[in-house]
């Protein structure tokens, strides 16, 4: 019996967190996660474009697999992943504009974000069908969200606390990450 | 003070084609090279990976017939490539020195505690018992998820029961892993204390594989006794 | 005097040098942390991702300064990005060619590498701007600085969580592994204490800087 939608969708949020257990999608974790308001809407647009990657990897392998080219299944993903990306800019830029600004450089930066290329070479390596990838991009790109507006709230209220310099920037986050990580942890087996 | 703007040059349409046809034509050259180089060695790798794996859980045998168990039941060799048509299922017939019949192995994949943990089982017709189980690949905790490999209680599970229901469709008992120390039943699985995820992904890897494979398997005996 | 030219002149040093410390990728940029995190559960690993990333660097870096006149500068990222993919997917075959098992410790993140911010920030700052030789050189010293930052975090990962250096047993059999340093968690700490001990040092240097400029 092949792995439900619902538990393959809680593994990716929960148990097998794409950034604190998976390591997927760190650049981004570590650099915006610094206010919330920046957070939360990166958090979005990377679900997004995840969802997105995901179903063009899934009929691209299709394609792919049927004329025995599947050496060319990497160039292809990240090609589409590219211009996902750009499509989803020209989108925002057209209709949201105060939110195209807001992001900045960090939307087309979703291109090298691990989350999204690891999102279509993990759902191809574990051989999922159509909804099982849909749940599974769908669930990582939530689990994503989670992990960044977690550090995100912890690093606002940080703040305001005495933190020795020498460990101010990265190396905090970091330490709040493995935290985070650790607590992470506690859902094993949460899936089922 | 010239007063002209001045227009930054874009490149006109057909440099650009001609420019990216000319790069996706380099990159296309060099990942075809590298795959036709390294296809043989790639392939060699596979084969004496499955080899040495199968050698282990099938203690007698001596040589490997691949063979695919189509869903109308039928058996036949797998061809090279490995490709698995849908619905069928892939398995190792293990012969000895004498080219008899020696165990059957197939790979069953299930999730475990951080990713799929992949397993080989051996299972004996004459007997109708899964005999042993390898792990092929696993990503489970050091010290907790790996202890499946060494526990002593928990390899003292097999030889497990697999016997095929009277129906043909699939076993008779489904294999399922139980808490420590409940185990009743010769087809159940103890878990090990504190590993109980990754003992799980072992009772479910055999089970859906078995369901499968092992009800197609008992027809075709002739077909896979002698080495072909 | 002349500088002495050619692949050993002093410009090429400093290129190959700027990797390796001043902008190490993982411990001053703080790049590519993906893979940096995800495979060094032990030495072995590390140096081979180390390894796979030094030759994808190289590689890409050397193709893209080659045709760094004819690429369109509207594309150029993409461009960047197949380039940086085909030699990603060559690495992937010929590392299933060498070790089947290595393969499969390092996983999907081999696939990974063409999204590693280091090899695509060195491409556009760097390789579309130089000539071959001095792109190549210095995308070897990141290269190599890359390396020695998964080194220095797959070790102690490695010697913590499971006792041994590169396969060898450093502390007998009554050893206790620490075994979160293996899990996921481990591996933020583990860097945040490396990047903890070089904030610790840069202070101390820049306030001997400070002093010193004082007494003088």
């Amino acid at each position: 019996m092949p792995e439900s939608a619902a538990s393959i969708f809680i593994n990716a949020l929960l148990a097998n967190n794409f950034v604190l257990a998976m390591f997927l999608g760190l650049c981004p974790f570590l650099g915006v996660s610094n206010k919330l308001e920046t957070a939360f809407p990166m958090g979005v647009a990377t679900t997004f474009v995840m969802f997105v990657a995901s179903l063009c990897a899934f009929g691209l392998n299709l394609l792919l697999s049927t004329f025995h080219l599947e050496f060319l299944r990497l160039i292809s993903y990240i090609v589409i992943i590219a211009s996902s990306v750009q499509l989803v800019e020209m989108v925002l830029k057209k209709y949201s504009p105060t939110l195209f600004r807001a992001l900045g450089i960090y939307l087309p930066l979703i291109t090298t974000n691990c989350a999204v290329l690891g999102v279509a070479l993990f759902q191809t390596a574990r051989d999922y069908d159509f909804v099982q990838s849909v749940a599974f991009s769908l669930g990582g790109g939530a689990g994503f969200m989670l992990a960044l507006v977690l550090m995100a709230s912890v690093r606002e209220r940080l703040q305001l606390s005495d933190v020795p310099a020498v460990a101010q920037g990265t190396a905090l986050t970091l330490m709040l990450a493995g935290i985070l990580s650790l607590a992470f942890m506690g859902f094993a087996g949460l899936g089922g | 003070m010239n007063a002209e703007v001045i227009h930054p040059q874009t490149t006109p349409t057909l440099a650009m084609i001609r420019t990216l046809g000319l790069i996706a034509a380099i990159c296309g050259l060099i990942i075809v090279s590298a795959y036709q180089g390294t296809f043989d060695a790639v392939q060699e790798n596979k084969r004496i990976a499955v080899e040495r794996a199968v050698f282990k859980v099938i203690p007698g045998a001596r040589s490997i017939g691949e063979y695919l168990a189509l869903p109308d039941g039928r058996v036949e060799k797998a061809g090279a490539g490995g490709a698995v048509p849908a619905g069928a299922v892939k398995f190792y017939a293990g012969y000895d020195d004498a080219g008899s019949l020696a165990g059957i192995a197939a790979e069953g994949s299930a999730k475990g505690y951080a990713d799929n943990v992949r397993i080989l089982f051996a299972y004996d017709q004459a007997t109708s018992s899964i005999t042993a189980f390898g792990v092929v690949a696993m990503r489970e905790t050091p010290g907790i998820g790996d202890k499946i490999l060494v526990d002593k209680d928990f390899l003292a599970n097999f030889p497990l029961e697999a016997k095929v229901a009277a129906d043909l469709k699939a076993l008779a008992n489904a294999i399922v892993t139980v808490k420590h120390g409940t185990r009743t039943k010769p087809w159940e699985i103890d878990a090990i204390s504190g590993a109980t995820i990754t003992s799980r992904a072992v009772g479910k890897a055999i089970n859906d594989a078995a369901q499968i494979l092992l009800p197609r398997i008992g027809p075709n005996l002739d077909k896979l006794k002698e080495k072909s | 005097m002349s500088q002495p030219s050619g692949i050993l002149s002093a410009r090429n040093w400093d290129e190959l040098m700027e990797g390796i410390w001043r902008q190490n990728p993982v411990f001053v940029m703080v790049l590519g942390m993906c893979p940096a995190l995800a495979v060094t559960v032990s030495g072995i690993n590390g140096l081979s991702m180390g390894i796979a990333t030094t030759f994808v660097l190289v590689c890409s870096c050397g193709l893209v300064s080659l045709l760094r006149k004819l690429i369109p500068k509207e594309v150029r990222i993409a461009t960047y990005i197949v380039i940086i993919a085909t030699f990603v997917t060559v690495v992937d075959y010929v590392i299933q060619a060498v070790s089947l098992a290595l393969y499969d410790a390092l996983g999907a993140f081999i696939q990974l590498i063409v999204v590693n911010c280091v090899i695509l920030g060195r491409a556009e700052a760097h390789a579309s701007k130089n000539t071959p030789v001095v792109a190549m050189t210095n995308a070897f010293g990141m290269g190599i600085g890359f390396t020695i930052g998964l080194l220095a975090l797959g070790c102690v990962r490695e010697i913590l969580g499971a006792g041994t250096l590169f396969g060898v047993s450093l502390f007998g059999a009554n050893f206790q592994p620490w075994v979160v340093m293996v899990l996921p968690p481990g591996g933020f700490f583990v860097l945040g204490a490396w990047l903890l001990l070089f904030s610790a040092l840069a202070r101390r240097k820049q306030r001997k800087l400070t002093e010193a400029a004082q007494n003088a």
